[in-house]
């Protein structure tokens, strides 16, 4: 089950970086022209030159192949917008959207479940709870983002509107993103624990558990909660896309050089090679976390692991 | 019912209030396009009761005319995808085999990768190169945004089609019709195709949902709908810029973004009969 995974992902990899490829020619305005803009006193033979030098005169496919085998081989080429080496670029970047994305991960799956089941367990919050959660899901995350700014760094001035520390964790330039994202996806939790919960609290074991005098503490936890909490963990592993894209829009927003800032800046830049290789390195990560989510749910249910 | 009743009441609501767009900025006596400097980062008033922009610009008029553009823009990507999905897992489910296949691993492999990140890129796209109008045209921008989103929201409306189409071929009453002599044809008409309508409903719903937030998105990052038209999503990318001096600029185009987008939602769930999840 593993090897062919990881093979689907090897494919889909291979299958994007193809088309995302072909996909850069129709960009705007290739680096030649880019260049030829920025330097009047470029000629039509420097240029011609400059194309030669760098194989834009070669024919797609074999550009193509060029660019792949380099990538495969470590080779991530040289980003004009940063006028660094890719591959210096790359480190920092993953792990802040890694340290984004995972802190408001966990916020919002502690969140979103606790909403659940105080919305499972107290019926009369079930209206409230389930509106919190509609309107969460309706809320673009990045209106979100802007008012939390105008709230807590314009009006208020606790908390920076965006950017990082120059030094040290800066832990206060997370706050904002962080629950930004947090809030935008912990109401697809609360929704999917809420029903999950409520459904398992219908079951015959939990009227077994009632009956022995267990508290509703231990029956909701206990009993309920390990069960109601797979379909959860499953919606958490198909959201790993969304966290990709919410964490775009969130660093966008914050100003925060992280993976989606540093693929928009790379797209808006018309800097291709960069753009090219963050959206490969986007579509892994997203990938394998969908993968890790998986085998999570795999080890915790012994019932997925017998198919 | 009462979430079907909200829902399309919201979204009639926000269907007149577009419609009304012209007959508010008569009302009002402000173009949504012109520039009037002298009236810059006005707070709400009797003249302008949303206030201005940067650019002097009556705030409600362009919420009003942006409704246009991003509830246009929604139920066409959402209908485009209904189309093509329908078709795809309708396809898929009465061929199988190889067929069948192929749609569904074109499905699973657009669904496995990150869909924001790529819209990105592919709004970027210089749709010129190809003889299409270039971006920050309005009518261009429309349809060059319809396109991209129903590329992506086609495949939750195949999966749903694809499920039901594939239980209802398996049904006596399409093996008799069979029996008597219709033509596939036929069978797929009138007896799959109205057998599909509650799912295909349901996933249309959401669709629009997700298209209208899309649309929003891609706007906000500067790669769909082009300033001067209004969308909701470029207008608040405005907005943030004037988060100092305007800061009621940035509550009205999100505060429509999510109304629409919750009054999908409540359809979809009113529509699934379910009273959350799923």
């Amino acid at each position: 089950m593993l090897l062919t995974r990881v093979l689907q992902i090897a494919l889909t990899l291979a299958i994007l970086s193809f088309c995302a490829f072909a996909l850069i020619a129709l960009m705007p305005g290739d680096p030649i022209e880019v260049a030829i803009a920025g330097d009047p006193r470029l000629t039509a033979e420097d240029a011609a030159r400059l194309r030669a030098l760098h194989g834009l005169d070669r024919p797609f496919p074999e550009r193509y192949l060029a660019w792949a085998t380099g990538l495969l081989q470590g080779e991530f080429g040289y980003s004009r917008l940063f006028a660094q080496p890719v591959a210096a670029l790359l480190g920092p970047a993953l792990l802040s959207t890694v340290a984004l994305a995972g802190s408001a991960l966990t916020i919002a799956l502690a969140l979103g479940i606790a909403l659940g089941a105080l919305s499972a367990s107290r019926p009369r919050t079930a209206p409230a709870v389930d509106a919190i959660a509609v309107m969460g899901q309706a809320m673009p995350t990045f209106w979100l983002g802007i008012l939390l700014i105008i709230a807590f760094a314009v009006t208020l001035g606790w908390l920076p509107a965006g950017g990082v520390a120059e030094a040290g964790a800066g832990l206060h330039y997370l706050v904002l993103p962080v629950a930004t994202l947090a809030i935008a996806h912990l109401a697809a939790y609360a929704r999917h624990s809420a029903a999950s919960l409520e459904a398992t609290l219908t079951e015959p074991w939990i009227r077994t558990a009632r009956a022995r005098g267990a508290p509703e503490r231990i029956v909701l936890w206990r009993h309920a909660f390990p069960n109601a909490a797979l379909p959860v963990l499953q919606i958490a592993a198909l959201d790993a896309g969304a966290l990709a894209g919410g964490a775009l829009v969130t660093e966008t927003v914050f100003a925060r050089p992280g993976m989606g800032k540093l693929l928009y800046d790379a797209v808006m830049g018309n800097d291709t090679n960069l753009a090219l290789v963050a959206l490969l390195l986007v579509a892994l990560v997203t990938m394998l976390a969908t993968l890790a989510a998986d085998l999570a749910q795999r080890a915790l249910d012994p019932r997925l692991r017998e198919r | 019912m009462t979430r079907l009743r909200l829902g399309l009441a919201i979204l009639l609501l926000l269907a007149l209030a577009a419609a009304a767009a012209p007959f508010v900025a008569g009302a009002l006596g402000h173009d949504p396009f012109a520039p009037d400097l002298l009236v810059r980062f006005e707070p709400p008033s009797a003249a302008h009761p949303l206030g201005t922009d940067d650019l002097g610009r009556d705030i409600l008029t362009r919420l009003l005319y942006g409704a246009r553009v991003s509830l246009a823009v929604g139920l066409a990507a959402a209908l485009a995808a209904t189309v093509i999905g329908t078709a795809a897992g309708v396809f898929a489910a009465w061929r199988g085999g190889a067929a069948d296949a192929l749609v569904m691993r074109l499905a699973d492999f657009m669904l496995a990768l990150p869909a924001l990140p790529l819209l990105v890129l592919l709004a970027a796209a210089d749709p010129s190169r190809i003889g299409l109008p270039a971006r920050g045209e309005a009518t261009g921008d429309v349809l060059r945004i319809v396109v991209i989103l129903a590329l992506f929201g086609w495949i939750g409306v195949a999966r749903l089609a694809r499920a039901a189409a594939l239980t209802t071929l398996s049904r006596d009453h399409v093996r008799a019709a069979r029996a008597l002599g219709a033509t596939e044809a036929r069978v797929l008409c009138r007896h799959v195709l109205p057998a599909l309508l509650p799912p295909v409903a349901v996933a249309t719903a959401l669709a629009v949902a997700g298209a209208i937030l899309a649309e929003s998105t891609l706007s906000f990052l500067g790669l769909g709908i082009s300033p001067p038209a209004p969308s909701w999503g470029n207008m608040l990318a405005n907005a943030q810029e004037l988060v100092f001096s305007a800061p009621w600029a940035a509550v009205w185009p999100g505060l429509a973004i999510m109304v629409t987008v919750a009054g999908c939602t409540l359809v979809a769930d009113g529509l699934r009969g379910r009273r959350r999840g799923g």
